[in-house]
Parts: C-alpha cells; sequence; structure tokens
C-alpha cells in the first residue's frame, strides 16, 4: 500500500471548473474506458453547459494498444461508441490518469477509424508525468509524480463518488 | 500420474490455438464471445480494420473445399491487417505426395505466423500444432467429422445474441448429426456454457444412440425432438461423407426431418433457426423457413467474422 493520498472527489471538482473554462459551444463530450467515461458522464449531468452535447462518447484503446504482442488482448473492457458524426467535430476528451501518452495516442487512432474530427481537447484528473509521447493535456486538475511501479487508477463506487486505488510497490 | 495440458492452452491457460471446444474453460469461451461482440462494431466503421496483426501472416491451409468458411477467416484476418496468404493445398503439394508436416515445415519457412486448417482427417490440426515453432498459431477451421470450433463458438455467439442466457434453453440440433464436426462442437459449446436441455433429433442411421453420452437426449422422432424449443440448428445432409444407404432418399428425410413452417410451429414461438450453411433446399430445410421471419442464417455469417476476428486475435497475443 501506499501513503499517498489523492482526494478524488476534490480533484473532481478541479476538473469540473477545468472544463467549464475550457468548454466551448458546438463541442461534444468523449470519455476513455473506463475511468474517463465515468468522468464524461458525470460532467454532462453536473454542468449544465454540457447538457446541450448529448450522450457522452465512450471509446476503447483496446484495438490499437501498442503493447498487445507482450499483453495481448485485453477483456473485459467495453467497445467504443460514438453517439454522435466524428468527421468536423470538436471533441473535448476526458481521461482519468495521463502517463506514458501511449493510451491517448491508441484512442487518437482508434477515433480516426470513425472520420476527422475538427479537434480534439484534452482534459484529465490527474498528470503523473512519465511521458514518453509528445502529448499534453489542456487541463489536468492534479500533477503528482509516482514511481513507474505503481499503477494509478479511478475507481467507482455504487453511489458514484470517486476514489483512486494505487497499486505495485512505491 | 502424468498430467498432460490442454494443447491449446500455455502454462497460464490462456488460449493459443483453437483446435476444438472440448476441454475449454467456460471463462476462455466466454472470452471470445465478449471480444466478437468488440469487434462486431468495427463493421460498423469508415475504416473497417484494426491493426492488431499488422505484419504477421496468416496462412489459408485447406485441404478440403470450403467457400464461407475460408472467406470469413480471410475477411477476418484482413480487418486485423494481417497478410493472407490462401493455399488450395488439395490441388497442389500434397497431389504431388508432400506429407502434411514437410508442407507445414516449408510454410514456416516462410515466416508463417498462424496456420488455418481444414482437413478431411481428424486430428490433423492438432498434429500440426504439435509440431510448429512456438510462435506459430493454429486454428481448426474443419477436421474430419471432429470438430469446427468457430462454427460452434459463432452459433454460441449468434444463441447469445438472441436469447442472452444459455441456462433456461432447449436447443434441438437437427439431422445429420454422425457426420457433423458442426454437431460436435455446438453440443461441446452448449455444455461448457450450461443449456439444461440439448436434443440431438434424427433418424437412428445419423443419430446413433451413443450421443447420450455427450449430454444430450437423443430423439428419432422430429415433433418430440423440436416441440418447446427455443433454438433450432438444422444440419446439411452430408452426402460426400455417407457410405451405403444410410437414407433411403432426400424426399424420405425431408419429410420426416426438413424443417417446415407446420413443424416449427411446435417450437417456441420466439425460436430462432440456425443452420451452419450451405443449405439445401427442400433436403434438411424449407425455403418458407430458411427465408422466414424465425431464420437467423444469414446473421449467423456476419457473427462469423467477429467470432473468427477474436480467436486469431486472443491467440496472437499469447505466448505459448
Amino acid at each position: 500500500m501506499s501513503s499517498l493520498t489523492l482526494d478524488a472527489e476534490a480533484l473532481y471538482a478541479e476538473l469540473r471548473s477545468g472544463v467549464r473554462s475550457l468548454w466551448r459551444p458546438g463541442m461534444v463530450v468523449m470519455g476513455i474506458w473506463s475511468g474517463g467515461a465515468w468522468l464524461a458522464e458525470r460532467l454532462v449531468a453536473d454542468l449544465p453547459e454540457l447538457a446541450g452535447a448529448g450522450r457522452p462518447a465512450v471509446i476503447s484503446s483496446t484495438l490499437h494498444r501498442d503493447d498487445f504482442s507482450a499483453r495481448g488482448m485485453a477483456s473485459g473492457t467495453d467497445a467504443t461508441k460514438i453517439p454522435f458524426a466524428v468527421d468536423g467535430a470538436h471533441i473535448l476528451l476526458l481521461a482519468d490518469v495521463l502517463f506514458t501518452g501511449r493510451t491517448i495516442r491508441a484512442v487518437l487512432n482508434e477515433l480516426f477509424d470513425f472520420g476527422r474530427p475538427a479537434s480534439v481537447t484534452l482534459a484529465v484528473l490527474v498528470d503523473r508525468g512519465g511521458r514518453e509521447l509528445p502529448i499534453q493535456p489542456a487541463f489536468a486538475a492534479a500533477k503528482i509524480v509516482l514511481p513507474a511501479t505503481q499503477k494509478l487508477s479511478l475507481a467507482r463506487a455504487d453511489g458514484g463518488r470517486f476514489t483512486f486505488s494505487v497499486q505495485g510497490q512505491a | 500420474m502424468l498430467h498432460k495440458r490442454n494443447p491449446q492452452l500455455n502454462r497460464r491457460g490462456e488460449l493459443i490455438h483453437l483446435l476444438s471446444i472440448e476441454g475449454l474453460p467456460r471463462e476462455v469461451v466466454t472470452q471470445i464471445l465478449d471480444t466478437a461482440g468488440t469487434f462486431l462494431s468495427v463493421n460498423d466503421r469508415e475504416v473497417k480494420k484494426v491493426p492488431l496483426l499488422r505484419g504477421k501472416s496468416v496462412f489459408n491451409l485447406f485441404f478440403e473445399n470450403s467457400t464461407r468458411t475460408r472467406t470469413t477467416f480471410e475477411i477476418a484476418a484482413k480487418r486485423l491487417s494481417a497478410d493472407v496468404i490462401n493455399l488450395d493445398i488439395a490441388k497442389s503439394s500434397a497431389a504431388k505426395g508432400e506429407s502434411l508436416l514437410d508442407t507445414i515445415a516449408n510454410l514456416s519457412a516462410m515466416h508463417a505466423d498462424m496456420f488455418v486448417v481444414r482437413h478431411s482427417e481428424s486430428g490433423a490440426p492438432y498434429l500440426i500444432a504439435q509440431h510448429c515453432a512456438p510462435h506459430v498459431h493454429v486454428v481448426n477451421a474443419g477436421d474430419g467429422r471432429h470438430a469446427h470450433p468457430t462454427q460452434g463458438l459463432l452459433d454460441m455467439y449468434t444463441i447469445r445474441h438472441y436469447k442472452q442466457d444459455f441456462t433456461q434453453l432447449s436447443v434441438a440440433i437437427v439431422g445429420d448429426i454422425v457426420h457433423s464436426r458442426v454437431a460436435r462442437s455446438d453440443i461441446h459449446a452448449l455444455t461448457t456454457l450450461g443449456v439444461p436441455d440439448i436434443r440431438a433429433v434424427g433418424p437412428k442411421t445419423l443419430v446413433p444412440g451413443d450421443f447420450q453420452g455427450m449430454g444430450v437426449r437423443v430423439c428419432h422422432d422430429m415433433a418430440e425432438g423440436i416441440r418447446g424449443a427455443d433454438v433450432i440448428i438444422m444440419l446439411r445432409l452430408q452426402n460426400e461423407r455417407m457410405s451405403g444407404a444410410m437414407l433411403p432418399s432426400a424426399g424420405e428425410f425431408f419429410k420426416h426431418y426438413g424443417l417446415t413452417e407446420d413443424k416449427l410451429r411446435l417450437a417456441k414461438p420466439d425460436a430462432i433457426v440456425m443452420h451452419p450453411g450451405p443449405i439445401n433446399r427442400g433436403v434438411e430445410i424449407d425455403s418458407a423457413v430458411a427465408d422466414g421471419s424465425h431464420s437467423v442464417i444469414l446473421p449467423q455469417v456476419t457473427f462469423g467474422i467477429a467470432v473468427r476476428m477474436a480467436v486469431m486475435s486472443i491467440i496472437s497475443g499469447n505466448e505459448a
């Protein structure tokens, strides 16, 4: 276990105001499975500005992962579901944790299989550094440094409350 | 006692070849069906291709004729971005006297990553799996009367798509069961997934009583066999595998076991009718049923591509 304490609910409140300032009329919302999709769902419910954007899309990195030959097919992930036309869309993309940037790269490839978006803006709950690709978020509610051996992910309780889980050696 | 490992699974219990549904844990079968669901949506995209098998070479080795299975394997491999090489082996090396393992050794020297094998001899894909390099994966596309696991899996995908829960179902498999590798794969899959009522329906010559040992109820009476069924799987009469007089005539067979609208009324009102194809209209199934509202024969073909994509991507992601 780690001594790190991250208040996911407090960070969510930060993210909410960050998204409010990033938001432009006509944007649509997309969350990366699974944590980003939960964030997208809750933001659309909480922010009146986003209500007009319709149902948020869920996007999965499974089919474009660059570690497929080492890790194999991920099981238990949801398929990508995009309820709007991607061509010409201004997309607000949400992720729970930004680390190496490889998931974002995979997700962008997945997205372009559906069409050519006009723009993609990335907002994340936690940026934990350690980037291996030139990818930066437009907004991060927190920036922290964690050893590469630790895995940080968002969890959602039955009532919808967010917590963080940290696994692996510190 | 020496415990022999299932040759389809690696030490971690992950699928590395697909040779038969028999002996596969339920979780592996469910993983394949779940993954197929992900791939089904690839058909709806502007770019109907994903890069999981990019740079890999898939060799389709069909020692026995096939159109649908070979084509759907080819489409599945291409949608996964693999390079696909179709070899009509029956007309080439084998005809010149080359042994099966020599053929495999030669193709391996061409850097094959996966063999999709159809063979008239039961067990041929096992032999190949035992003798190929550790990074090479084998998929059984039908061996003799033994197994046709991807057909069994796509049948399960179809049933789950329309009926959701396997644990309350009555499934009737009708026709030439003795010659059918599809029937054997279906029975293993249905049993693994917990279907409580499986019936094998047909004349004594085509449905021997010893099928009861596989956990099915043998019915020689069509009405009894399909009464109250949720799912009816019709099989093709395999004349090419029959020797001697196993049947009086095709017309006689149709009279007793051919699925007509009248007989279909004995099944549940929302029953689905399946067939692995190719169908023989007027022999095992009436046109009105094959083209009717209960028929899911064409969706089976579409689901088959997604299921084969799932199998190929899962095995190629796991190491021996």
